[in-house]
């Protein structure tokens, strides 16, 4: 068991090549695995397709990947607040599938939970049902989306033990535990590793089962998008 | 006179019923929750997992791990829950939401709307709005009546791609709170000031003007 321990970001990434399909837990900045998408660029593997709700800003999150085109195609929800981003896309350098935010959840979730595909209502009649099949159940038209899984997906925790186990933090929980069930191999980054048994099994969120990989990361900056007050 | 955004958001506001489970877009109906009337307690939901959504915090209270679906750093309320963004769609998909207030680029009188996309410009995606627009049975869409050019945003038929169809059947405009009916917009308020002429004169679509129409009163 306590095989699934690993030292740093360096050691936990081992495996990952080239042109491999990738899950990156967040939404917007909040709940990024930061230690590996910095091992992601420093390793500068490429031909890489991300599946992510958000691709990052200019300069943190997915958007360093994307300022070394490590990555030929996302798979997000909303893209904007980044230049490079953009950029790419609109010169055709960078291949953008944009599915609801539910549908992408919901697709993570299936692939994770061995459901090949789903009926949803959502994007029935428009662009995102093109080319998919369509049925009517009990007189609601339903588009057909196939589940999705990943070689690797990377999701950040706010605690979790040598199993695996692991608790999130406010919204930073988001799309991290439905994409630590579709990883082939799913690779836990925590902001605190702590021994067996802290972790009340309660109010675990994530099985360990669902975890290959963890480790321990460091100097997370936790970038805050709008940062609004109230006075 | 046409309404400001916050008159938009206050009339919206007086729809709010006591219980209700409600997400707010972003823009216009974010403003709703500085409206919501007395006695009237809401739980509103932030689609990237969080139901109980309080204002922002104050400088000392700012937390990265709690931002709302904006991006922006907010607070929770006590009997606040989080969870993750499937269940946070289950909610919503499921129907379990009582109400959606978005923002909209067009509606036509068949209950269409489009607000996510326009053709040869960057396209940022569309986020949770189709989820919300198929999952939601009472929706409120809360925009301008005419464009930035002047030209009527509550049309025949939507000229952009959609977010969903034959979902809207309520409008709040700066000049306007209507209804979709029977293939039709049905002028049910007026704002202050505005003309049943001027209301006519900005709509593409249909419109029937309703026997008992009103001001509106804030």
């Amino acid at each position: 068991m306590s095989k699934k321990l690993y030292a740093n970001a360096r050691e936990a990434l081992a495996g990952i090549e080239d042109n491999m399909t990738l899950m990156l837990g967040g939404f917007g900045l909040c709940g990024i695995p930061e230690n590996c998408i910095r091992e992601l660029v420093r390793l500068n593997i490429k031909g890489l397709i991300c599946i992510s709700n958000n691709a990052g800003v200019d300069d943190f999150g997915i958007g360093l990947m994307l300022q070394q085109r490590q990555v030929v195609k996302m798979i997000s929800s909303y893209v904007g607040e980044n230049a490079e981003f953009e950029r790419q896309m609109l010169s055709g350098e960078l291949e953008v599938e944009l599915l609801p935010q539910g549908t992408l959840a919901e697709k993570c979730r299936a692939g994770g939970a061995g459901i090949p595909s789903f009926f949803t209502a959502t994007g029935y009649g428009t662009e995102v049902a093109e080319g998919k099949e369509t049925r009517e159940i009990d007189g609601r038209m339903y588009v057909l989306e196939p589940g999705l899984t990943a070689d690797f997906a990377y999701v950040k925790a706010w605690k979790g033990d040598k199993y695996g186990n692991l608790i999130f933090k406010g919204t930073a929980r988001n799309f991290n535990p439905v994409m630590a069930m579709a990883g082939k191999i799913t690779i836990a980054e925590v902001e605190e590793l702590v021994e067996p048994g802290e972790l009340d099994p309660n109010f675990i969120h994530t099985p360990g089962i669902f975890v290959q990989r963890i480790f321990e990361g460091v100097d997370y900056e936790k970038r805050i998008e709008q940062r609004t007050i109230t006075q | 006179m046409a309404l400001s955004k916050q008159q938009i958001a206050q009339r919206i506001a007086q729809e709010l019923k006591d219980g209700w489970y409600v997400n707010l877009g972003i823009g216009i109906p974010t403003l709703v929750a500085n409206y919501i009337p007395e006695g009237v307690n809401v739980t509103l939901q932030s689609e990237n997992g969080l139901l109980g959504m309080g204002p922002f915090p104050t400088e000392d209270k700012v937390d990265a791990d709690l931002i709302n679906a904006g991006k922006q750093t907010v607070t929770m309320l006590p009997g606040s829950v989080l969870f993750n963004s499937s269940e946070s769609f289950a909610m919503i998909r499921g129907g379990h939401m009582d109400l959606t207030v978005l923002g909209a680029m067009e509606i036509d009188q068949n209950g269409d709307i489009a607000n996510w996309k326009i053709p040869g410009k960057m396209v940022k995606g569309m986020g949770g709005a189709m989820d919300l627009v198929a999952g939601t049975e009472n929706i409120i869409v809360a925009m301008t009546h005419a464009n930035k050019h002047g030209k009527s945003k509550l049309l025949k038929q939507c000229s952009l791609p959609l977010t969903g169809r034959a979902c809207i059947r309520r409008v709040v405009t700066d000049l306007a709170y209507l209804t979709i009916e029977n293939g039709a917009f049905v002028l049910r308020e007026l704002a202050p000031g505005v003309s049943v002429k001027e209301v006519e004169s900005l709509t593409d679509g249909d419109l029937v003007v309703a026997d008992d129409v009103c001001e509106m009163t804030f």
